[in-house]
């Protein structure tokens, strides 16, 4: 379990900023994401940076209740 | 200090929903020892890759951690450029009318090539490193910007 935050495009792929999802690890999560979210989201995800209470995260790193993953789309600041 | 004249420190980040406060950070920048000081604004823009038309943009970014990215790309400027005298980082989030001035960076040296290298430095580092995405709105529409580039740790970015 673990707060997911979606940014920007995500955001708006997936409909919500925030969300609670089940899994254990960062790849669990981010499935659940894909299967809540469908496939225009999936495809995003795969172009986004993904992390982990402010840093890179990697696929088979644990989350927790308090953890917030975060999916960040390509960005476009300046 | 508040932030309309400056900080006390040798860095100025700022992330807010006003507008920049550019020629204050340029006369903050103003040091004896520095004869250069370089300024790059960005402004918004009517068209950008194959759109036209384009009548405001509207920023938004991960907020607990834009502040934090930007004092990063400042900090990695100074192992740079060490001799840099002041830097600021100013980035604005929200609604911009066209001509609005989008982010800022204003750099101080002793000499004119450490200035402009390291403001330009700043600038593409903060395009490509920190968490901002730009939403661009024409009559009767809008969409994120189409010219966006991957996230980037600042400790990947090089010269």
């Amino acid at each position: 379990m673990a707060r997911l935050r979606l940014l920007g495009p995500a955001r708006e792929a997936a409909g919500v900023a925030e969300v609670e999802l089940e899994g254990e690890d960062v790849a669990a999560v981010l499935d659940g994401a894909r299967a809540r979210f469908g496939p225009g989201f999936a495809e995003l995800l795969g172009r986004s940076a993904i992390w982990l209470n402010g840093s890179p995260a990697t696929a088979g790193q644990p989350v927790g209740a308090g953890d917030e993953l975060a999916v960040l789309p390509p960005v476009s600041g300046g | 200090m508040p932030d309309a004249v400056g900080p006390a420190g040798r860095d100025w980040v700022l992330v807010g929903d006003g507008p920049l406060p550019a020629a204050e950070a340029m006369a903050w920048a103003v040091l004896p020892s520095c004869g250069a000081i370089v300024t790059f604004c960005g402004t918004a823009r009517d068209h950008s890759d194959g759109r036209q038309g384009i009548t405001a943009l509207r920023y938004e970014c991960y907020e607990e951690h834009t502040a934090r990215r930007l004092a990063e790309v400042a900090a990695r400027a100074r192992q740079r450029w060490p001799v840099l005298g002041r830097l600021a980082l100013l980035h604005r989030l929200g609604r911009l009318e066209l001509c609005e001035t989008s982010v800022v960076v204003v750099a101080s040296a002793p000499h004119r090539a450490e200035a402009f290298e390291a403001a330009r430095w700043c600038i593409d580092t903060i395009k490509a490193t920190v968490p901002i995405w730009k939403l661009e709105e024409w009559d009767g529409g809008s969409a994120w910007a189409s010219c966006a580039h991957d996230l980037l740790e600042v400790s990947d970015v090089d010269a």
